[in-house]
């Protein structure tokens, strides 16, 4: 971040009639860079691919791709449709709405966010299951003893993984609606009021279609985290293309035909971004001005039942996403009390955070890098690559990892080899098997979130500040520095927290690259996990859920003065 | 006040992140120690580990690692820190053997103690315990006390049969075992036949089917033999317990050439820098005093012939293993996983 002030070319202040077309060979060298090395691991996955004979597709096509590529689809368009609904109407009452405990639950439908999916689907599986605390009350209530003698519905189904999917992704949107639902079309909405507009017309004719753009970038974040899912559709049984990716890589011993599975979900991802990209392309919403960025909306009190049932319908999702993982693993940590004292422990969530920090910090400065250099040159060809340097997200974060982990160590071991052959000592493995390879595979997976964020912000701004303090002068990375740098903090701290969050939740990536004795708060659940005990890991379970709640909680106060100001 | 807060935590966390950086790396590499890259849960193995370094004076580091330990340690290739790979799954121990990661080991006291059929005939792997894939039956609702896996596939169990997805690793070795028992066309009919007896669609672990008798949902599961042993002794969960007492289990094909057993094993990494250290490991691992420690902590058959199981697994009764090698099955691993796509398994009976 510190980059832009410190590198400002000496000349560009001084030339004030070129400061639009100057050149920024640094920024843009090091936005090079970073792009570069975020689309390493996509780039090995894609000449393993390559590598690959295809042998596995004949056999892919016939019995596994058709069925799993419909699964994915249905999967995806539920949670789309879930968070879309759940999001957006959440945000709406919040902004639109006065009723009890609206502030709470301004920043308690954050909450869901802090509970990994592979947890949460465990949480519900438990929750819903025969002997679990639902059916037990249907069957007292009702008399029922066995299953055959009623009906209920079966949480181990697509429709079943979709409900946790949305559970615990729907924020994503419920954050990026709530924000343009504050900020922009303020004055719109007031004009169609005052055109004599009921207040559902102006939200379905007006915001909504203002909204579109953030709602679609949040929705766009669910579904590459719903598409790279393994835990949660593995453990409910769902047959996703994620899962063709493990059982052709593993048990098939095809790392190729994964491969090629994979890039054939990327090309999903990619169409899909593409079309909603399209779709809008027409409209365009141009920012307010600067003068109503701290305009509040009035809100519209609800009183008595109508209240208590905006109350009710605000807390349904954060009970459902947060309450039932909360009361699942709650349960078990209280009877191994004993764990809170494990020095593991400990360890383990001081690993977390120092990992999820440093990682918050790389994918921020990478992302506020990208943004700029591709503002800079307004190129198109900067900004597709700074979207898809983004789409590793997309990827099973295992298999981005894997590709991380090939070139890395083949870069290692060929500086290991020049040194052997010209200074005559060994260097190792530098990077390959260290906390920096954790952090660097943690940051590249989650820049889409930090772009999203960022980007989001920028989107906000009026072009005309910078334009403003560059016609005054200012040199573009000047300008950035001083001028967009510090309106842009709500959306920096947001994009540090997202990532933040996602980084305690990781495990596919920390697992496979982690170090001897680095041990997360998320390992230590899954070496519980993966021999069937994930009560075991309960308390370290809750230990994610605190981590990631804390700076949500944290960051909800500053952001809603922010705001609501 | 922004920046400086944001500067001075990233200075903290890069200072963090580098210092923990070097500790690992240098325990990793210092003398006297054997580093392992284990698919065994760290506190599965820390009480042979523990004793191991009581006796040879020798520490040891564990990196656990599941899916893509191999590729790990193929990437990294000459510069590899790790020494033994413990793993279990013999489609894994396979699997090691064809990356080239591994190098084969011609040790007296390993081929003393473990089993011909139980090791790779070229040394690239060892198994140091066994495991039936049995099944759980209803003690209430299931009447006979013996089974064979054919019989699984016989219509009377029709919407009894729990059992986890058909692509895990216990799953694809029961069903590669049947291919290599049966040929692949006979293998097929039956997997279909099972498929059909299904109670619901394959989800979840192996104590899932267990539990799913418990409830009623089945009458039949299929599962390794010491998660009985596991339910029947946790004092943390006790209603685990209760789905333990549910049921029974039964030895497939004890009758006749004896019921599956899979197998977790050992391999010496071929680039292993701590080889000397390494290979007392795995003697040690071979031994009686640590074929005793799995038996009695983990609920697992030991190969070494002689060492007693624990009393829990000796109530569920005698296991006669079948004898076919366990490098025959692994051969039809692939095989195996491509008929459950076909079959269509994990979609479940009604599909």
């Amino acid at each position: 971040m510190s980059s832009f002030t410190l590198r400002q070319p000496a000349s560009a202040a001084m030339k004030p009639g070129r400061t639009r077309r100057q050149r920024h060979p640094l920024s843009l060298f090091l936005a090079a860079i970073v792009a570069s090395v975020v689309l390493l691991p996509i780039i090995t996955i894609f000449i393993v691919a390559l590598s690959g004979s295809g042998a596995d597709w004949p056999h892919l096509a016939r019995y596994v791709l058709p069925r799993s590529a419909v699964t994915t689809f249905i999967l995806l368009a539920q949670v789309a449709f879930g968070t879309g609904i759940v999001g957006v109407g959440c945000a709406w009452l919040i902004v639109a709405y006065d009723f009890p405990l609206r502030r709470t639950l301004s920043w308690a439908l954050v909450l869901p966010l802090a509970v990994p999916p592979y947890l949460a689907a465990y949480a519900f599986a438990e929750f819903f299951d025969f002997v679990g605390p639902v059916q037990g009350a249907v069957r007292t209530l009702f008399g029922f003893e066995r299953p055959s003698d009623y009906w209920f519905p079966d949480i181990r189904t697509t429709t079943g993984a979709a409900i946790v999917m949305t559970s615990v992704t729907f924020p994503y949107v419920y954050l990026t609606a709530r924000v343009v639902f504050l900020m922009q079309g303020r004055n719109i909405a007031d004009v169609a009021r005052t055109l004599g507009a009921a207040p559902a017309r102006v939200f379905w004719r007006v915001l909504l279609p203002v909204a579109r753009p953030a709602i679609a970038a949040g929705v766009a974040l669910v579904l590459m985290e719903t598409i790279n899912d393994f835990g949660a559709v593995e453990h409910l049984g769902v047959r996703t293309l994620t899962l063709a990716v493990f059982s052709t890589w593993l048990n098939r011993g095809s790392l190729e035909g994964a491969a090629q599975i994979a890039l054939v979900m990327l090309v999903i991802v990619i169409f899909l971004l593409m079309a909603e990209h399209l779709a809008r392309r027409r409209q365009r919403f141009h920012a307010a001005r600067s003068t109503q960025i701290k305009a509040r909306p009035p809100r519209k009190p609800l009183l008595g039942l109508r209240g208590i049932a905006a109350t009710m319908l605000g807390l349904l999702p954060v009970l459902s996403g947060f309450g039932i993982p909360l009361a699942i693993f709650g349960r078990y940590a209280l009877n191994r009390p004993h764990q809170l004292a494990d020095p593991h422990l400990a360890e383990a969530l001081i690993t977390s955070l120092a990992t999820a920090l440093a990682t918050a910090l790389v994918a921020v400065c990478a992302a506020l890098l990208l943004l700029y250099a591709a503002s800079l040159t307004r190129s198109r060809g900067m900004a597709v690559l700074t979207r898809f340097a983004a789409i590793g997200y997309a990827l099973p974060g295992t298999i981005l990892a894997l590709g991380l982990l090939i070139s890395l160590a083949r870069f290692d071991n060929f500086i290991d080899g020049l040194a052997r052959e010209y200074a005559g000592f060994s260097t190792g493995l530098l990077f390959t098997g260290s906390a920096v390879a954790v952090v660097l595979a943690c940051a590249i997976r989650f820049l889409a979130l930090a772009e999203g964020a960022v980007q989001a912000g920028l989107a906000k701004l009026p072009p005309n500040l910078d334009e403003a303090a560059r016609s005054l002068g200012r040199s573009a990375p000047a300008s950035a520095a001083t001028v967009l740098l510090p309106l842009l903090k709500p959306a920096i701290l947001t994009a540090g927290i997202l990532v933040f969050v996602d980084t305690v939740k990781e495990l596919s990536a920390t697992i496979l690259l982690r170090p001897f004795g680095f041990n997360t708060l998320a390992t230590y659940v899954y070496e519980n996990a993966s021999r069937g005990a994930v009560e075991d890991g309960a308390m370290a379970a809750l230990a994610i859920i605190v981590t990631a709640i804390m700076p949500v909680i944290l960051l909800s106060g500053s952001l809603t003065r922010d705001r609501e100001a | 006040m922004f920046h400086n807060a944001f500067r001075s935590k990233s200075a903290l966390a890069v200072l963090a992140l580098a210092g923990s950086a070097f500790s690992f790396s240098s325990t990793a590499y210092a003398d006297d120690v054997v580093n392992i890259y284990s698919q065994r849960q760290p506190f599965l193995i820390e009480p042979l580990l523990d004793a191991f370094t009581e006796e040879t004076g020798i520490e040891t580091e564990v990196l656990f690692l599941n899916q893509g330990l191999e590729d790990r340690i193929e990437a990294e290739g000459v510069n590899s820190p790790a020494d033994v790979i413990l793993t279990v799954d013999v489609g894994r121990l396979v699997n090691v053997k064809e990356k080239g990661v591994t190098q084969p080991v011609e040790d007296e006291t390993l081929n003393e103690n473990i089993p011909a059929e139980f090791r790779d005939p070229e040394g690239h792997w060892f198994g140091l315990t066994t495991r039936g894939r049995v099944v759980y039956a209803s003690k209430e609702r299931v009447e006979q006390d013996t089974i064979t896996y054919e019989e699984l596939a016989d219509p009377k169990w029709k919407g009894k049969i729990c059992v986890r997805s058909g692509q895990h690793m216990y799953n694809i070795a029961l069903i590669a075992s049947m291919i290599a028992h049966h040929g692949e066309d006979e293998a097929e009919e039956w997997l279909e036949g099972v498929k059909a007896n299904l109670a619901r669609k394959p989800n979840g672990g192996d104590r899932d089917q267990a539990q799913g008798i418990y409830a009623g949902e089945c009458d039949i599961g299929i599962g390794n033999t010491y998660y009985v042993g596991k339910m029947m002794t946790n004092e943390e969960e006790p209603e685990q317990k209760e789905w333990a007492d549910a049921i029974k289990v039964l030895f497939p094909n004890t009758d006749g050439r004896g019921t599956h057993v899979n197998i977790s094993g050992m391999a010496l990494a071929k680039n292993a820098p701590n080889q000397e250290n390494a290979l007392k490991l795995m003697q040690f691992l071979s031994s009686g005093e640590a074929q005793a420690i799995y038996a009695e902590h983990n609920y697992e058959y030991p190969v070494l012939p002689g060492v007693e199981v624990s009393e829990t697994v000796k109530s569920f009764g005698e296991i006669k293993p079948d004898s076919l090698p366990l490098a025959e099955i692994a051969k039809n691993r692939a095989a195996a996983s491509e008929m459950v796509d076909r079959v269509g398994f994990d979609d479940g009976p009604e599909s």
